[in-house]
């Protein structure tokens, strides 16, 4: 029987086995940030355990970073302690910073692929769960505990149950103005919060062949959101090229050599998954949400379904919304384009196109913040800022911000947002803050409408850079 | 990690359903750099109201019930990987969760603090849901060495992974197992680096 994409790349780092139990894999690449390594470091630390791999981790800061005045210090006593103890960490274990104003810094998923880091096959952790977001590259990426950020200091490996396969495929034509965030806000409209637990998500079909790095890294970051541990897409010919000259990516012959072998992961004809679900492309609209949860999505013209169950109305209350509304029409005062799902260059394009020449809504504060420090220069070279500065948008600086609203970018309390971020639980963007999860391009429409609108006009091709 | 083996308690009952991480733990309170104390901050937003205020309808305030083990909806853990939530519910005093669904990562972060998640079937966790509400002083017995869960509502097995079990029957955890195996690591990167 012939292999899928995931088993390849996981056989491949297999050290051992536990009879009856877990597999010690070996990890490639090691990610961390602030929030979930400095308890790791104090363990090995207590236990007297050396880092085992430095070389192989890489370090910045993203989720408690402010986004304005980023070369001042901290105010906030407990995030600027945060910091300086992850400095002291990378310093005293010889692991590579790229910490505050460093030219590389920005959000873990955004920076990693950027410079090259990520490339097909390998394995990737990091103590985040939207790690997943690097199986764009036809790698094994996901986000595991402290505890698990501890396993990989100390030994590189991780002892960890091989997920089962579920493969997610869409084909057909998408319609105008359906982004890669609207694919994937479908899929997990359909298939609810937990389908993928216990799962790795291959996607395949057109759709995803089609679709750019970047809007794969949208659709895998959120694989997370249904459950699944990780999403993967075979590498090709899209995956080589953006990889060809990057940081960190291999050079000249090695490159080519690499390529040979990345040609190779690819699931095989005769592969079985334990379960598949298929979409059609043309059945995908423009999405919004409207509960706490990603799985609550609809098409943005449709109305709140009526579902009798105490969970689901606890939600809606939160909300403020009621069965069978209309969400069109609702006016938003607040507008987030930013996070790991959402922050890259081609986001800030999308967003561009339909604001240029138009001006915000008086009532929206619209904050646009860039993934990396390399994303921000883009903004400024392709002349988007100046394009979002006229209409009257927020540039900040980057960081995770008000994705999960841990520095001071939070929504005000019983406030409408309108993300482009990944989770829209009770208090994500602040607290008692209402998040709505949108594509870049809904999140632009909405700040200049200020109130959820349909999209007539088609959003070509961006033309920048 | 403390052993676990046997458990006899009453029981919190939570029915929501698809409890994130960032309900169990917000993100504003991300910002310790050590592991203690997070039980302050469990469910925080649901215990207390924006001024600080005490909220009376939520269970964990309703002095009629008490105890190490949270009964809770299907899908909990969702979210975030922040094993800050295991954390949180450790240092509140809850040493085992009993659900009809877990998410992914939190079920190994769980574990990996000795917090057994218990998972039920669906049926089995409503009616306890109702017989705990109904009487809280209701008692549970948790049996990990026989992997039995006995409650008013029937006896019924669990399962937990074999290596797991043993980890939490004797308090180890996975760092001993790793360093254990450092020479099969440093031999598997040998051949990878040399490929």
């Amino acid at each position: 029987m012939g292999k899928t994409l995931f088993d390849k790349v996981w056989d491949a780092h297999v050290v051992d086995s536990v009879k009856n139990g877990p597999q010690v894999l070996y990890i490639d690449k090691h990610l961390i940030h602030e929030v979930t390594s400095p308890q790791a470091f104090q363990e090995l630390e207590e236990r007297n355990i050396p880092v085992a791999r430095p070389d192989q981790i890489i370090a910045t800061a993203d989720h408690n970073t402010p986004t304005i005045n980023q070369h001042l210090p901290i105010q906030d006593t407990l995030s600027r302690k945060q910091l300086q103890q992850l400095t002291q960490n990378c310093q005293k274990n010889k692991i590579t910073l790229y910490g505050l104003g460093h030219k590389y810094n920005g959000i873990v998923h955004v920076i990693a692929p950027e410079l090259g880091i990520t490339q097909p096959g390998m394995t990737m952790v990091c103590g985040d769960s939207h790690t997943s977001t690097h199986g764009a590259f036809g790698t094994i990426a996901f986000g595991i505990g402290t505890s698990q950020v501890a396993q990989v200091f100390a030994s590189q490996c991780l002892l960890i149950q091989k997920p089962k396969k579920m493969r997610v495929t869409v084909n057909g034509k998408l319609r105008k103005n359906v982004l890669p965030k609207d694919v994937i806000l479908y899929i997990i409209s359909k298939l609810g919060t937990n389908a993928g637990t216990g799962y790795f998500c291959e996607y395949a079909g057109n759709v995803f062949e089609e679709m750019s790095m970047e809007g794969r890294m949208t659709v895998c970051n959120m694989s997370i959101e249904m459950g699944a541990r990780g999403g993967i897409i075979a590498p090709d010919k899209t995956t080589f090229n953006y990889l060809r000259g990057r940081k960190f990516a291999p050079k000249g012959d090695d490159f080519d050599k690499k390529v040979t072998y990345w040609k190779t992961l690819r699931t095989d004809a005769d592969a079985v998954f334990d379960i598949e679900y298929t979409f059609d492309a043309s059945d995908i609209e423009p999405m919004i949400t409207y509960g706490t949860n990603p799985g609550m999505g609809i098409k943005i013209s449709e109305s709140i379904p009526e579902i009798n169950d105490a969970t689901f109305e606890k939600s809606l209350a939160y909300m403020g919304f009621h069965k069978g509304e209309l969400l069109l029409e609702k006016e938003i005062n607040y507008v987030f384009i930013g996070s790991c799902t959402n922050a890259r260059i081609e986001d800030f394009r999308v967003a561009a196109t339909y604001v240029r020449g138009k001006q915000k809504a008086a009532n929206v504060t619209a904050w646009l913040v860039p993934g990396s420090q390399q994303v921000a220069q883009q903004i400024a070279k392709e002349g988007l800022q100046e394009i979002f500065e006229t209409a009257g948008f927020q540039l900040r600086q980057p960081g995770c911000s008000a994705c999960l609203a841990m520095n001071d970018d939070k929504i005000p309390q019983g406030e409408y947002c309108v993300s482009t971020s990944n989770r829209n639980f009770e208090g994500r963007q602040g607290q008692g803050a209402k998040t709505i999860l949108a594509s870049p391009l809904v999140a632009a429409a909405t700040a200049i409408a200020g109130k959820i609108v349909t999209i007539s006009e088609e959003i070509e091709e961006p033309q920048f850079a | 990690m403390e052993k676990l083996t046997t458990i006899l308690s009453t029981a919190i009952p939570l029915p929501t359903e698809n409890v994130d991480t960032d309900q169990i733990i917000p993100a504003r309170f991300l910002k310790a750099t050590d592991k203690q104390g997070f039980g302050d901050n469990l469910f925080r937003d649901w215990r207390f109201d924006k001024e600080g205020n005490i909220n009376k309808n939520f269970v964990l305030n309703d002095s009629r019930f008490s105890g190490n083990i949270l009964i809770a909806g299907n899908n909990f853990g969702c979210g975030s990987s922040r094993e800050h939530a295991a954390w949180a519910l450790a240092d509140y005093g809850f040493k085992v969760i009993i659900s009809s669904f877990f998410a992914d990562i939190f079920k190994g972060n769980a574990l990996n603090n000795g917090l057994l998640p218990i998972q039920v079937p669906e049926k089995y966790l409503n009616q306890l849901l109702a017989k705990v509400t109904e009487k809280p002083s209701t008692e549970l017995a948790v049996n990990l060495e026989q992997q039995t869960l006995k409650t008013p509502v029937g006896e019924i097995p669990f399962e937990i992974d074999p290596y797991k079990k043993t980890c939490l029957l004797n308090g180890y955890d996975d760092i001993d197992f790793l360093i254990s195996k450092k020479e099969k690591i440093e031999a598997f990167e040998t051949v990878r680096l040399s490929q």
